[in-house]
């Protein structure tokens, strides 16, 4: 069984999992992700690995309560078991040394965006890191992105935190001052869609990490489809992540409507 | 293996041969399988075929003439020992039909519902010769089976000696199934690995209930787990564990049964559009994870036009399953004509009676959408027969400038599949074929000497019954090889 051993709260909608699930904290790299399932008639559900503890045998998850089955997963209590975890799924992040590399985080895109950091960091980049988030309650994982960048960039819509603004403000300061040799784009679809606007301005290689519908995860169904280069792509095997400029973020955020416009 | 329940000349079965003549039971007509009437079949998920009765069966095993050399057997992927069980059932002994049956099959159950028959064993029936319709082995095959599950009269697998070898099956699926059963009984230890969180692979998240129940599989399942079978659920092979860590684990053999799990699109205008799905998608929503049944967290959309695209047997699933889950109208588009329809005559059937439509000969070109992205036009191209193609099908061409655009709020797409890429793309050094598909010799062997691979990984999108072969030939394969290897001194 995977067994949740600590359970604590970032905000009041978002919290971090530590869940038991040996062999995919071994197996994982940064970019994987697993599908998790809890209780009778649960739905399958993708959850970025933020972080693996090989000798505990573990794999951290922060999870979002969006909506029936979200919340579900936040009301699991330390102890408590989920019925299913699968994984790691997806591609794993292409780490190298790039020279300065950009990570712009957005909500709980930056519980995936931390191994990328953190990676990236360890093979010898310079990571200047962007978070953002709508207030200072919201700002999460602030300390580790810290700790494994060479500067952070904090940024609040309200200005409760931080520097007021987008992430995009950050971001652009960050381009206009220095060469900056890849970015790294993970949050909302509009906000990655915003993010790799600007960077193709400068002229910037750009990574994006999409989280769209899934139902099994290894390439079976098709939900998680996206155009990317004029190409349809499945996320769940030839992502999660994608080329930002390529790919057609309209479609996507209009994909992850699909049942929410329409009960 | 010969013995008093399949050997043809024991005293038994001689005595049923003499009992009447040939004529007689040449006179008598083919059973008529009972069914549930379709006006109320389609509003539940209730199994359509129900199965003969014990009358019925006795009377279709009496038409089975006993041919001292049956062509059924040839026609059958995993060679039955057709006229045996039959001639068993009509003996009134029915576990030993069913045993029978599990000595080739360790899904008779299953088979007996979704294999093609018209094409297999039915299709080399004596009975084609003297025009008349073929004894329905398929209906008897399930009727023997659901009889010695339900009466527990099955004689429980005699286990193995435990070799102590253990072997490895990647997927759990038909071939996956397969394959196991042969290992199981010859005493291998053998454990399956499923990425999903259900064993069953397209049984259970692909083939509907009113088709194929759960329970029916569930408990084909339960009689490998008695006989030694493990099985691992949400374990990805290449991904949870790798092929080096099944190596290390002491694993002397892996078969790779996958499944060809990446659906085809047609990659037309729209087709990204919301409403319009993958047969697999629609039917794992459906089957695997419940949706529209109470208490399923997983949602669907359930439209009120739903046009399925493609004239398979998944097509014919898909169909069927709209239309109970409450479509109105329900139409099959396919670019050919009815004739060169692949799906099962019996599925087609089922659903012109539970009132689908068929409009062949038109190919979809486009999707429209609504203003929020959501499919509500189907833009069709009329299309006309041309001349045969390699395979043999005429093969189908545009008429230049004829299209009509049809109104519909729901599209499945179910156009076949291709090979999962999961496999070969995580371990180094596996051949792929152009098509994607694993390479593999005449032994089912890969590139790799430990793997084997079976099943529409390495065929592409066939049938249960032909993955179920080829879990039977590479189970005797790496048997043999395994075994020859460890005699050497």
């Amino acid at each position: 069984m995977f067994r949740i051993v600590e359970k604590s709260r970032f905000s009041e909608k978002v919290y971090r999992i530590v869940v038991e699930a040996p062999r995919v904290a071994r197996a994982r790299r940064a970019g994987h992700f697993v599908i998790v399932r809890t209780g009778a008639g649960g739905e399958r559900i993708p959850l970025t690995i933020a972080d693996a503890d090989v000798q505990r045998g573990t794999i951290t998850l922060i999870v979002q309560a969006v909506g029936a089955s979200t919340e579900r997963i936040c009301a699991l209590e330390t102890g408590d078991c989920f019925d299913d975890v699968v994984g790691p799924l997806g591609r794993a992040t292409d780490i190298g040394r790039r020279g300065t590399v950009l990570c712009c985080g957005g909500g709980v895109g930056v519980a995936p965006l931390l191994p990328i950091v953190k990676a990236m960091k360890e093979a010898g980049n310079r990571v200047v890191s962007v978070i953002a988030a709508r207030n200072k309650d919201l700002v999460i994982l602030e300390d580790e992105v810290r700790r494994w960048s060479d500067e952070l960039i904090v940024m609040t819509d309200d200005g409760s935190y931080g520097q007021k603004g987008l992430v995009t403000t950050g971001a652009e300061e960050v381009l206009q001052r220095e060469p900056v040799d890849e970015a790294v784009a993970i949050g909302p679809a509009v906000m990655m869609k915003y993010v790799a606007e600007l960077t193709r301005r400068y002229n910037v290689p750009t990574i994006c990490s999409l989280n769209t519908i899934m139902v099994d995860g290894t390439g079976m169904c098709g939900a998680c489809r996206v155009t990317v280069g004029g190409k349809t792509r499945f996320v769940c095997v030839d992502g999660p992540e994608f080329d930002a400029h390529q790919v057609d973020f309209d479609e996507m955020i209009m994909r992850m409507r699909a049942y929410t416009t329409k009960p | 293996m010969s013995d008093e329940l399949t050997d043809r000349n024991a005293p038994w079965r001689c005595e049923l041969r003499a009992a009447l003549p040939a004529g007689e039971r040449t006179a008598i007509p083919r059973a008529v399988m009972p069914m549930l009437p379709p006006e109320e079949r389609v509003h539940n998920n209730e199994e359509v075929n129900m199965g003969l009765t014990p009358q019925q069966a006795v009377l279709e095993a009496t038409r089975c003439l006993d041919c001292p050399a049956p062509g059924c057997v040839g026609g059958c992927p995993v060679g039955i020992d057709i006229p045996s069980f039959i001639k068993n059932i009509q003996r009134g002994d029915i576990g030993g039909a069913a045993t029978v049956l599990s000595r080739s099959s360790a899904l008779p159950a299953v088979c007996g519902r979704v294999c093609p028959q018209e094409r297999q064993c039915e299709s080399r029936c004596i009975y084609l010769k003297m025009k008349k319709e073929p004894v329905a082995i398929g209906y008897l095959e399930r009727y023997a089976a659901d009889t010695a599950r339900a009466e527990g009269c099955m004689a429980e697998p005699i286990p193995h000696r435990p070799l102590g070898i253990k072997v490895g099956v990647v997927g759990s699926g038909p071939a996956g199934l397969s394959f196991a059963g042969e290992m199981a009984a010859r005493g291998f230890d053998v454990t399956v690995f499923e990425a999903l969180h259900e064993i069953g692979g397209v049984l259970k998240y692909g083939i509907p209930e009113f088709r194929l129940p759960n329970s029916v599989v569930d408990s084909e399942l339960s009689r490998l787990a008695s006989m030694g079978v493990r099985f691992e659920k949400d374990t990805v092979v290449g991904k949870t564990l790798s092929y080096d860590d099944l190596v290390n684990a002491g694993f002397s053999g892996i078969f790779v049964a996958s499944g060809a799990g990446l659906p085809r699109f047609m990659g037309i205008p729209g087709e990204n559009l919301n409403g319009v799905y993958s047969s697999n998608e629609y039917l794992t929503r459906i089957n695997l994870m419940g949706a529209g049944r109470p208490g399923s967290m997983t949602p669907v959309e359930k439209g009120h036009r739903v046009i399925v695209v493609g004239g398979g047997n998944t097509a014919m699933d898909s169909v069927r399953t709209a239309r109970r889950m409450g479509a109105e109208e329900a139409i099959i588009v396919y670019r050919r004509s009815m004739e060169e329809m692949p799906a099962r005559v019996e599925e087609i059937h089922h659903a012109q009676q539970e009132g689908v439509t068929f409009m062949t000969l038109h190919n979809p070109i486009a999707y429209i959408g609504d203003d929020s992205g959501h499919v509500r036009l189907v833009l069709l191209q009329k299309m006309r027969l041309g001349e045969p193609d390699a395979s043999g099908r005429r093969s189908p061409e545009p008429i230049e400038g004829e299209t009509v655009e049809i109104a519909a709020d729901e599209v499945i797409v179910s156009v076949g599949v291709s090979p999962n890429p999961l496999i070969p793309s995580s371990i180094n050094g596996l051949e792929v074929t152009r098509r994607g598909t694993l390479a593999v010799d005449e032994h089912l062997r890969t590139s790799l000497p430990l793997l084997y691979a079976g099943g529409d990984i390495v065929r592409g999108g066939a049938t249960v019954i032909l993955a179920m072969g080829d879990g039977r030939r590479a189970a005797q394969a790496m048997a043999e090889a395994i075994l020859a290897e460890r005699e050497q001194p």
